[in-house]
């Protein structure tokens, strides 16, 4: 599903990834973890197309298609999902209509006919019982006045509604109290554990792989992969700590 | 009677019109509003042209004027307003300006007797080369202590060939004044469009939206409220 070989990316002219190489087929979960700094954010962002993240050097392939080619919006209707560290708050837009307009651009470029408004909100609500939001919430504008843990829940909500191919979750996991981890780690696997589907996690602690088992863990430091592992491996990293185990 | 005589850019209250535009249809008529005491009125204005208003509110009236300036052409709207004792003045103005046009407002707002309440919002969006101008002054006169006055003045520039000027003043001669002034000029938050990209807008439905929620703040409260973020909407994409 995706191919990333001996990725180069600089922002603001500072070299970040030096020769990154993934490969996640669907069905798999991956986890990334790695110290500060070590590019795991970066990352995340040169999938999505941030602007400001300039790829150097190597090649990035998304379901056959050359990703790096394809503007941020491309890439979402492509079937890529980015989980927000930071979810920005956009005033004065409510999440619904930010949701439907997004649902529809998206199908759009696939060229598949809009969701009705009756269908969006019962799609949209179906979506955040699962996360265990109140949909009166997201009635109010896109993250505005959510709590840290709130705002994570919102962003598997999009991806609920979104139903990506690939979601990229940067540290979906900080800012989640114990309960939350949980509802969020059962997000994700109703919304992505499928045959079709796949999941690049990238987190710095072992609890939230508790509920999202991943198949593969690597280690990300001084940005490329240098360790790769099974499930096992997340242990190690948790006991040892990077510096040991890298 | 002799015609009164074309402003110049010396008229502080002209300083960045369009005088060319003034020329064509100069000299402009004064409309009077004007209403009774306790009495209650909301008005809508689009796309107005050049005007020019007096307002004149009796003790304990209330008037709310929304605006949206986003004419074809030059764009001005200049309006005085007497408040009198307990009085309101709720003013909501959006002015949405692309290839070279001027949209203007500039306002007086004077309290004269105590205890009134002025609120002006005023959201701008240039594109194009455009200007986008408020000059607002909110004068308390002596003995009008309980003034409440405020204005909220933000402009959105989309490209680096636009300009926005924003002039807010106070002249307050009375000492139990509450008097509240914000401005602030800016681009849309890369980091949102980046945000609204990665869920599948495309750069202008992005845009789009932002600047929706943008102008909406001047139109609150507003009776039509849903007809102006209509109007306002159609302007917007033909900016964008």
């Amino acid at each position: 599903m995706l191919k990333i070989e001996n990725l180069h990316a600089t922002v603001a002219d500072k070299p970040i990834l030096k020769g990154l190489s993934l490969s996640i087929n669907a069905g798999e979960v991956h986890a990334i973890m790695g110290p500060n700094g070590a590019g795991k954010s970066t990352l995340s962002y040169v999938l999505g197309g941030r602007p400001g993240y300039e790829v150097t050097e190597g090649s990035v392939t998304f379901m056959g298609q050359d990703l790096l080619a394809l503007e941020p919006h491309e890439r979402a209707a492509a079937g890529l999902f980015l989980g927000f560290q930071y979810p920005v708050e956009i005033p004065g837009v409510s999440f619904v209509q930010f949701m439907r307009e997004s649902a529809n651009a998206q199908r759009k470029g696939r060229g598949e006919p809009p969701l009705s408004g009756g269908d969006f909100l019962k799609l949209a609500r179906e979506k955040a019982a699962l996360l265990k939001m109140d949909m009166e919430m997201l009635k109010r504008p896109v993250n505005v006045g959510f709590s840290g843990g709130e705002k994570k829940r919102a962003e598997m909500v999009q991806m609920g509604i979104l139903n990506p191919s690939l979601a990229v979750l940067d540290e979906t996991d900080s800012g989640l109290d114990i309960d939350a981890l949980r509802v969020v780690g059962e997000g994700i696997n109703a919304t992505m554990r499928a045959n079709d589907k796949a999941v690049l996690l990238i987190t710095h602690y072992q609890r939230l792989l508790d509920y999202v088992q991943p198949d593969f863990v690597h280690v990300l430091a001084g940005g490329r992969i240098v360790r790769t592992g099974g499930p096992e491996l997340a242990h190690e990293l948790e006991e040892h700590g990077y510096e040991a185990v890298a | 009677m002799t015609a009164l005589a074309l402003p110049t850019r010396k008229d502080e209250d002209f300083r960045y019109a369009d005088l060319a535009a003034l020329e064509r249809v100069w000299p402009v008529a004064i409309e009077t509003i004007a209403l009774a005491e306790g009495e209650q009125r909301a008005l809508s204005m689009v796309n107005l042209g050049v005007r020019e208003l007096v307002i004149v509110l009796a003790p304990g009236a209330s008037l709310d004027l929304h605006v949206l300036n986003a004419g074809p052409d030059y764009g001005r709207l200049a309006l005085r307003a007497e408040l009198g004792t307990g009085s309101r003045f709720n003013f909501g103005a959006a002015q949405l300006a692309g290839s070279g046009q001027v949209l203007e407002v500039v306002t007086e707002v004077q309290h004269l007797g105590p205890d009134a309440v002025s609120q002006q919002t005023v959201r701008s969006v240039a594109g194009g080369g455009s200007s986008v101008n408020y000059l607002g002054k909110v004068h308390v006169a002596k003995g009008a202590d309980g003034t409440d006055g405020s204005q909220s003045v933000r402009a959105m520039l989309l490209d680096r060939q636009s300009a926005a000027n924003a002039k807010p003043e106070l002249e307050i001669h009375a000492d139990d004044v509450k008097c509240a002034h914000g401005c602030a000029v800016g681009e849309l938050d890369k980091q949102a469009l980046f945000y609204l990209a990665q869920r599948g807008l495309p750069p202008e439905a992005a845009k789009k939206l932002m600047l929706q929620a943008f102008v909406a703040e001047a139109f609150v409260g507003a009776a039509d409220e849903e007809a102006l973020q209509a109007q306002a909407l159609a302007a917007l994409e033909a900016l964008l």
